[in-house]
């Protein structure tokens, strides 16, 4: 690791710092709210438990706006984001008046000039909930 | 049951859709992001899921929206969104398929401004059995 203009150079294998974000039900109404999507298993606990859920869950896509405000930060803003992807392998379950976690890292899996790959992880209460999470940015 | 026949097709959305500063400015907030000179990379689904919702629901194709799951999702994002874009979307349905009950489409959205593509998205629905 060498330092160019104080800035550490990007390395395949490179680790980004781990972010934590919380998701509480209030998190869920605005994004409910943001997004147009208002299916109830996303605020209504009676209405989740009746189709077999085990709480109120999150929205598979707020939990990947979160994961893409980490690689954006990380990228220098949203305009350097061109491909961002994931699957929902696990919901993120949020119990009334509880705050979960969403913990997000990211490793470098390929530098092309300033094209850079991401391998992203995101668990919340340890279990991995996004799976191959990946985007490119331009740094 | 979603129609077979229906794999392959591209259907437009109905409406144009105008991006507005209040919802770029709404969606930033929910994830704390506060430059909202662009739409953040995810905020285009806000736009793709509802045309999704008003076409694949239609009686010719027939997605049961109530029993829906997302299974993973893809952005192709050629330039940021920004407040003032107005965008045709299409939704074109690319695969089908049954599995453990479920069934599974995959389906591509295309936004374009005029006649420059903005962001081209893929999702994954389930239909649960």
């Amino acid at each position: 690791m060498v330092n160019v203009g104080g800035a550490r150079m990007i390395e395949v294998g490179m680790t980004l710092p781990e972010k934590i974000f919380y998701i509480d039900r209030a998190l869920l109404k605005a994004y409910a709210d943001a997004s147009g999507d208002q299916n109830p298993i996303h605020q209504n606990e009676e209405f989740a438990l009746s189709v077999g859920l085990p709480n109120v869950i999150s929205h598979g896509m707020l939990t990947m706006a979160l994961a893409g405000k980490y690689v954006t930060e990380w990228a220098g803003g949203s305009a350097n984001v061109r491909e961002f992807s994931a699957r929902f392998i696990k919901p993120v379950i949020v119990p009334a008046g509880e705050k979960v976690d969403l913990t997000v890292v990211a490793t470098v899996t390929e530098v092309d000039g300033n094209t850079v790959k991401l391998d992203i992880t995101a668990t919340s209460a340890g279990v991995k909930v996004l799976g191959m999470a990946k985007a490119v940015v331009v740094k | 049951m979603i129609n077979p026949d229906s794999v392959g097709r591209t259907f437009k959305g109905v409406e144009e859709v105008t991006v507005t500063q209040s919802q770029i400015d709404a969606f930033a907030a929910v994830i704390g992001e506060t430059d909202t000179s662009v739409a953040p990379p995810t905020f285009s689904i806000r736009i793709s899921l509802s045309q999704y919702e008003s076409i694949l629901t239609q009686p010719e194709i027939g997605v049961d929206w109530t029993r829906l799951v997302h299974g993973d999702q893809k952005f192709e994002i050629f330039r940021p969104i920004v407040a003032g874009d107005v965008f045709t979307c299409s939704a074109t349905i690319e695969t089908l398929r049954v599995a453990a009950g479920n069934e599974i489409v995959s389906v591509r959205s295309d936004l374009h401004n005029g006649a420059e593509l903005v962001v081209t998205s893929w999702s994954t629905l389930v239909v649960r059995g």
